[in-house]
């Protein structure tokens, strides 16, 4: 057995036994943030922190959801919302966080996108980023199940029929999901388990490795520039902090980033008490009626655009296409040919491309939502077809990119 | 070396049991997920064709499902097509369409125009005919016809008859 002393105090008895401050070293005060990053940067702290709530949250719902095909609508909708005191903050939150934090990982994307943080060793960072993404999206699919509304069932219906494959016609693998031929008791469980069981045990284990990633190559900054972090690290511990390109985690640059979050906190709140309705579908207020469909069906905000490059097309190359836009993220440090890690206005043509995928992304959510008739299937499907068309020409337009 | 290909053996027999157990669990995991027996044993549902009326769409329920049942008038049963009637359900003389009331596309349920006699599907813009075939793109293919069986004056959907297994050998449906 290790020697141990007669402890001086509570701090050294835990230190003996759980290296406390070696800890709060490496996690802490000498782990090294560059200085020149801007707000975006916070965006990885306001997602913990909405990850939070929705945890906080999800428990509270959690002691009154019945998972039950004749109950989980009032469970809901009555017990929650107007028995249970308070039940309607807890939805509130849950409902709005579900919603927001999809913004938010987007804007964290399109800032890692736009930095290009995710080159020159941060390929992890982006992969596990993309995983992250990939688990919250089924998590919220299997989130919105559970009211057992319309919507849900219906959407329930629609996105597990895609597993169907098209005319590869696997509908003993579609049963086999749903447990049933059709959204029913068996459905309802097993989404729920997922949900509050195995898909946040996965969220938080890829927090974990995505977290990781980040610890070797080190956060990206603002000019691309490549800082040499031991000897900054080495000038800011030896008192040059005015002089270091960098600057301990905690406690000196957390401050920025909850000034961040709390400037978020505000806009989160405003929303959960004014405006929740944006994040709850007026159609998923009438109970589940499996011989009744919705006369449109939409997802929720920010699945429209991958939706829409499904919609345009014939069963088949919808549903290649729709494959194409789940995956083609995950490739980008490999499709980007550039050695440059820079912001994109300075990468020429990539500067171009970054716009029009951002765009274009905008133009087909607004294309999903709407009815897929005249002039709108239109914009739609030239839409679709500009995004692949993007990811096509992206290893053309950066392999020519000159070397910065 | 002998300690070595000792632990070396201890490795494989491990690994080999751990392998078994593995795909023992994995078989486990999938079949706990199929339907149930009660659920499987529900997938039957007996229909009296003597009671629908003309031109009147009517919604069954068959394994949770809608059912579509629409008895033809002489008008729309005399101007079927080889290919409509091949699709088409006779039980005593009479015409009857018996479909799976789901879009063949991403599986939502079309509406009927007793007008017109069409089915469209609101959610992607597809059209069907009275007699259940695809018009109008996006959908695949005709809406399905389940299986079921003529006994009589009833029919039993469910079950694989003679006439639904040679509308499958012909293609006419999945």
């Amino acid at each position: 057995m290790a020697h141990f002393e007669k402890a001086k105090s509570l701090h050294d008895w835990l230190n003996q036994r759980l290296a406390v401050d070696a800890v709060r070293r490496v996690m802490a005060t000498e782990y090294w943030i560059p200085k020149n990053i801007n707000f975006l940067w916070a965006m990885g702290m306001i997602l913990a922190v909405t990850f939070g709530l929705l945890l906080v949250s999800g428990i509270f719902l959690l002691m009154y959801y019945q998972p039950n095909v004749a109950t989980a609508f009032d469970s809901v909708n009555y017990t929650i919302m107007k028995e249970v005191e308070f039940g309607w903050l807890w939805r509130h939150i849950h409902g709005v966080a579900a919603s927001v934090v999809f913004l938010i990982i987007y804007i964290h994307m399109f800032t890692g996108i736009y930095y290009g943080s995710y080159k020159k060793g941060r390929e992890m960072i982006w992969i596990s980023g993309m995983l992250l993404f990939v688990t919250f999206s089924a998590e919220a699919f299997s989130g919105y199940m559970l009211p057992w509304g319309q919507m849900s069932y219906w959407a329930g219906m629609v996105i597990t029929n895609l597993f169907a494959g098209g005319s590869l016609h696997a509908d003993g693998l579609v049963e086999w999901i749903r447990g049933d031929y059709v959204p029913a008791q068996a459905f309802l469980n097993r989404f729920f388990m997922l949900h509050v069981l195995l898909l946040p045990l996965a969220i938080l284990a890829l927090i974990g490795l995505h977290f990781a990633a980040l610890r070797i190559p080190h956060v990206n900054n603002q000019d691309g520039e490549e800082i040499d972090f031991e000897a900054e690290a080495a000038k800011y511990k030896a008192g040059d902090k005015a002089g270091s390109k960098v600057i301990a985690f905690a406690n000196d640059f957390m401050s920025k980033d909850m000034m961040v979050v709390g400037i978020y906190l505000v806009f989160f709140f405003y929303l959960v008490f004014y405006h929740y309705g944006f994040a709850m579908d007026p159609v998923n207020f009438d109970p589940a009626d499996g011989l009744k469909t919705p006369a449109h069906i939409y997802p929720e905000w920010y699945f429209l655009w991958s939706y829409e490059i499904l919609r345009p097309f014939p069963t088949d190359p919808g549903l290649i296409a729709f494959g194409f836009a789940q995956v083609i993220f995950f490739l980008l440090p490999f499709l980007d040919r550039s050695p440059n890690a820079v912001p994109a206005s300075r990468r020429g043509l990539f500067n171009v491309w970054f716009w029009v995928m951002l765009v274009d992304m905008i133009v087909l959510t607004a294309m999903g939502k709407l009815p897929p008739e005249g002039i709108f299937s239109t914009i739609g499907l030239v839409a679709a077809i500009t995004f692949i068309v993007l990811w096509i020409l992206l290893p053309f337009i950066t392999k020519k990119e000159k070397e910065l | 070396m002998k300690d070595s290909s000792r632990r070396g053996f201890m490795g494989k027999a491990f690994g080999a049991v751990a392998g078994v157990g593995a795909v023992a669990s994995l078989y486990a995991m999938k079949k706990s997920w199929d339907p149930l027996p009660s659920v499987k044993a529900a997938g039957f549902t007996t229909l009296d064709m003597s009671a629908y009326k003309e031109n009147e769409l009517v919604t069954e329920k068959w394994r949770g499902k809608p059912i579509f049942v629409l008895k033809y008038t002489a008008d729309m049963l005399a101007k079927l097509t080889e290919q409509q009637k091949a699709r088409s359900i006779m039980i005593n003389g009479e015409g009857y369409l018996v479909n799976l009331g789901l879009c063949t596309h991403l599986g939502c349920i079309p509406s009927y125009n007793p007008d017109d006699k069409s089915f469209l599907c609101a959610c992607h813009g597809g059209t069907y005919d009275y007699t259940g075939d695809v018009t109008k793109a996006p959908p695949p293919r005709g809406l399905d016809i389940p299986p079921f069986k003529v006994e009589g004056n009833t029919l039993v959907l469910g079950e694989e008859g003679p006439e639904y297994k040679n509308m499958k050998a012909n293609g006419v449906t999945l």
